[in-house]
């Protein structure tokens, strides 16, 4: 199987649709395909990284359980948008997992470097 | 969805045999369901069940190949965590035989 | 006496601008679902300029792990703002 690579971009914070859920599962489904895949977190997208998530009270399944199956799917590539964190006084410790954060100048390097790149 | 009794107890089933309710599975159920596949469970079966079922606990899904594969090799040694001893084990498509024996979801994204 | 609700984020900032300049000193503001990270301090000069009170759904902010100084209110307390508001606005 020739390789292809992913960028999944995610910008909506989690539970309010389903976009966020929808991401994350798109990006396991290429690394079930096999193909490398990279996250980048943008605008209100940054939200659903943030620890202490408890969305029993909306009956719904926390994302943070399965964001931290993402080594397990060989999915290691996390960008946080610097700025996105910054304007919601927020730092990385304040992240549920490792990531790089990202300039906006070096965006479009980051786009360039993937062969698709998925707006969800 | 069928409603069985196994064991003396009433449980339901989706449309694919998967268990409806987590709750209802017990090592009996693990057995019966294991019979069906013409498996016996060994040991090596029950490690790599109970490893799925903390696995279900900690991410809250049911893995596919690849990250079940990775799990078992850090959780249960490295010439364990191989597609072909799983495969030994659980003839056929182990993410997905494991899944219904261990009481789990079906994995989404499972080929 | 109007109760606002708002159930978007600070993304879209064109929203909450919107309800706030419908708003008047005695209606309410609501933040629900992911309106309620404009409770994060990061926001507080842009709720100072809220006419109203501003209040927050409790189990919304429990979901997304986001603790505020706002005052919470849960679905009980939801309930009754509607009924003690002549009528409900919606932003979304």
């Amino acid at each position: 199987m020739s390789t292809h690579r992913f960028l999944v971009m995610t910008r909506s914070a989690p539970y309010g649709t389903s976009a966020a859920r929808d991401a994350l599962e798109t990006a396991l489904t290429c690394s079930v395909f096999e193909q490398p895949v990279t996250l980048l977190f943008l605008d209100d997208g940054v939200f659903q990284l943030l620890k202490g998530q408890a969305p029993a009270s909306i009956e719904q399944k926390n994302l943070n359980a399965m964001q931290q199956s993402l080594p397990l799917y060989d999915i290691e590539r996390l960008y946080v948008s610097k700025r996105a964190l910054e304007l919601r006084g927020l730092s990385a410790a304040d992240l549920i997992l490792p990531v790089e954060l990202i300039d906006d100048a070096a965006l479009p390097a980051l786009l360039a470097q993937h062969d698709t790149v998925l707006s969800i | 969805m069928t409603t069985r009794t196994i064991n003396g107890c009433p449980i339901r089933f989706d449309s694919e045999g998967y268990l409806e309710n987590l709750a209802d599975w017990t090592p009996g159920v693990a057995e019966v369901l294991a019979q069906e596949e013409s498996l016996v469970l060994t040991e090596a079966h029950w490690e790599v069940l109970n490893l799925l079922r903390e696995f279900y606990r900690q991410y809250e899904h049911s893995p596919a190949m690849r990250p079940l594969v990775k799990a078992v090799g850090q959780s249960l040694g490295k010439d364990k965590g191989r597609s072909i001893y799983l495969m030994q084990l659980f003839p056929g498509s182990p993410a997905k035989v494991a899944a219904r024996l261990a009481g789990l979801p079906k994995p989404d994204n499972c080929l | 006496m109007i109760l606002h609700t708002l159930n978007q984020g600070p993304g879209n900032p064109a929203l909450l601008e919107n309800c706030l300049t419908a708003m008047t000193a005695t209606d309410t503001l609501l933040l629900i679902e992911d309106g309620i990270y404009w409770s994060l301090p990061a926001y507080a000069d842009t709720l100072a300029r809220v006419p109203g009170r501003v209040q927050a759904l409790e189990s919304d902010l429990t979901a997304r792990g986001i603790k505020t100084a706002l005052t919470t209110v849960d679905d009980t307390g939801f309930v009754e703002l509607t009924i003690n508001h002549d009528k409900v606005v919606s932003w979304f």
